[in-house]
Parts: C-alpha cells; structure tokens; sequence
C-alpha cells in the first residue's frame, strides 16, 4: 500500500477534535474536558514517532479511550466498587480497566468499551478503525480470554 | 453531538506551547499592510507572509520545520508586540530571535547582510550582494529577497535597484511603498 503522508498536527487536530470531544463526553460526562486536553497532549507527544498517515481516527480514538479508563481509576480508587446502575452519565467501567490490562491492545479496547462503557458496536468499530463485525469478534474473544483466565486461578 | 468549546481549545493550544511540543507555533497578526502569517519556532521567529491563508502555509512549514504545527498565539506575542510598535512608528530594531535554518549558504549569510540594514535607510541589491562577498551576484540577491521568510523583520523592503526605482517585492510594490514611508525613506 502507498504510505499515507502524515498531515501537519494543525489538520489533524482540527479533523478530530470533534469527535474526539463526543466520544470522551460519552465515556466522561461533564468530566471530558480535561481527559480532551490530555488526549491530544499525549498524540502530539507520539505524533514524530508515526509512520505513515494510515488509521489516524483509531489511533487518537485508542488514545483517548486509554485516557478516559486513566481517568476513571485516577477518580475512583480502586476497591470502590462502580454502581451498577448508570449514575450522572457515567457507566460503570473502572473495574474493567485494571482486570483487562493483559488483553491484547484491540481486545482490551472492545472489552472496555462495549462492557464498560456500553457503546454500541458500530462506535466500537469507529474507535477502533474496524469494520463493526472484527468489533464484536474482538470484544467476543477478549470475554473469552478472560474466563479462561479465570478458570485457571 | 456537542463540540468543543473555544475555551477548551484555546486551553488546549496554550498547553501544547507550554510543553514545548511544538516544531512551530503560529497565529495570524493584523497589521497596516495585510493580515500577516507569524511563525515561530523553538529557535526564534521562522516566517512572516503576507499569504494570510493558513492552509498552505501550514503544510509549508511542516514540511520545512516538523509536523507538529498548531495555532498557539502566546509563542507569537512578543513578535506581535514588536511588529506592532514598529507599524506605530515607536521601534526602530527589531529584537528577535530568527531562525534560519532552511536557508543555506550564500542565501543565509545574504538574510543575516540584510537584517543589518538600518531603518530608515536603503540599499542596492548589487551593494548587499558585495556585503555578502559576491559583487557580482546582484540577480541572485534578487531571487533571495524574493524569497525572504521573514519580510518587514529583515527588511527586503529597504533594497533598491541601482537607478533608486522599487524594483519589486514579493508581498507587492505597494506594500514595499508603504513600509518605506513608515520609515521615511521615502518622500510622498
């Protein structure tokens, strides 16, 4: 495949913050803004380590679904069991961070997401630069790994 | 779907700045000849362009200077400050530092020649071409001041042809006329 050049960070930044911003208000609630700036902190840090322009949407997607499961174990300590029920917008997904953590990095995303944060699979896929069917498939064996971890402890 | 805020984006841009994770910080500048284009970069100020429009600028610099390019006016102020009291007739030197890095050779050691150029005064591009230490290279010195990164900081506009007529400028002639009567060097 041609290499796809890597646009100026002033054109990548104005393509994606939008959407960006929707996906951490989804995830965050009304706690997005500083999880917004972190993200795209963190890809100007990584962006002179890209190689080509492919997958920038799931790349910053990852980044800041990444961001927000920080976030969420940052504000609520560990032990503090999540609410069941969706409470103030936010979905009960810190517990999921830390169990997922060996999950291969798609896998993890999916899990998390879907389970955590209970998008649909169609965003799933927009986050992960996936068609929706690879999304379900990689939630579906994440959840598998994770039994079978469980099963041998 | 709820987008962001400019107060977010504004903090956002200052925050990139602060961290020093940028390969240039612009912002667009008002001024009595034209919106200019200001960039700078981690070694001092890159560019000035009367070509306000920033699309082609930013692919420009990032393919000059790295792709980290963002709006992100608190590195531009002090440029600002100056060009604006230098357009308010209150400043006769500019006190900044240039970077010059992409340019080479005789081109670089002719922009270093030119920002020595007083204000208020003019030269001739065969007289900058034998400060540079080629007498002959007048033509050459022509396409460098064309070119110039940095116009009205190094002053392009203060070069002349041999006979005293304006000759040309890249930002247009009467841009150069103005700049000159600003500085009165020229009558009328």
């Amino acid at each position: 495949m041609e290499p796809v050049r890597i646009p100026p960070f002033e054109s990548f930044y104005a393509e994606h913050k939008d959407p960006v911003f929707a996906h951490l208000r989804r995830l965050l609630g009304s706690g997005a803004d500083d999880a917004f700036q972190e993200t795209f902190l963190r890809a100007l840090r990584a962006y002179p380590e890209l190689r080509h322009g492919r997958h920038l949407r799931a790349w910053v997607f990852t980044i800041a679904t990444r961001v927000a499961i920080d976030e969420t174990r940052r504000t609520r300590p560990r032990g503090d069991l999540p609410e069941l029920a969706v409470e103030d917008g936010l979905p009960p997904h810190a517990e999921l961070g830390p169990l997922t953590d060996d999950l291969p990095p798609k896998e993890r995303a999916a899990v998390v997401l879907r389970y955590g944060f209970d998008l649909p699979y169609d965003e799933i896929a927009a986050a992960l630069g996936s068609s929706e069917d690879a999304a379900r498939q990689a939630a579906s064996s994440g959840v598998r790994r994770l039994r079978e971890r469980s099963k041998q402890s | 779907m709820i987008n962001v805020s400019p107060e977010l984006d504004t903090r956002f841009r200052a925050a990139a700045a602060a961290e020093g994770l940028l390969d240039v910080a612009y912002d667009v500048v008002e001024s009595p000849v034209g919106e200019l284009f200001v960039g700078v970069s981690d070694r001092g100020l890159c560019v000035i362009s009367y070509e306000a429009d920033p699309d082609l600028q930013v692919e420009r610099l990032a393919r000059g200077f790295g792709s980290r390019v963002l709006r992100s006016p608190r590195p531009v102020d002090p440029a600002r400050r100056q060009l604006d009291e230098y357009f308010a007739g209150k400043r006769k030197r500019f006190d900044l530092d240039v970077d010059l890095r992409l340019a080479r050779d005789f081109g670089r050691t002719v922009l270093e020649e030119l920002g020595r150029v007083p204000f208020g005064e003019v030269t001739t591009y065969g007289a900058l071409a034998a400060k540079a230490g080629k007498p002959k290279a007048a033509r050459a010195v022509g396409t460098i001041m064309n070119r110039n990164p940095i116009p009205i900081v190094l002053p392009c506009h203060r070069v002349v042809g041999a006979n005293g007529s304006l000759v040309g400028y890249a930002g247009g002639l009467e841009r150069k006329q103005t700049l000159l009567r600003l500085e009165g060097a020229l009558l009328a």
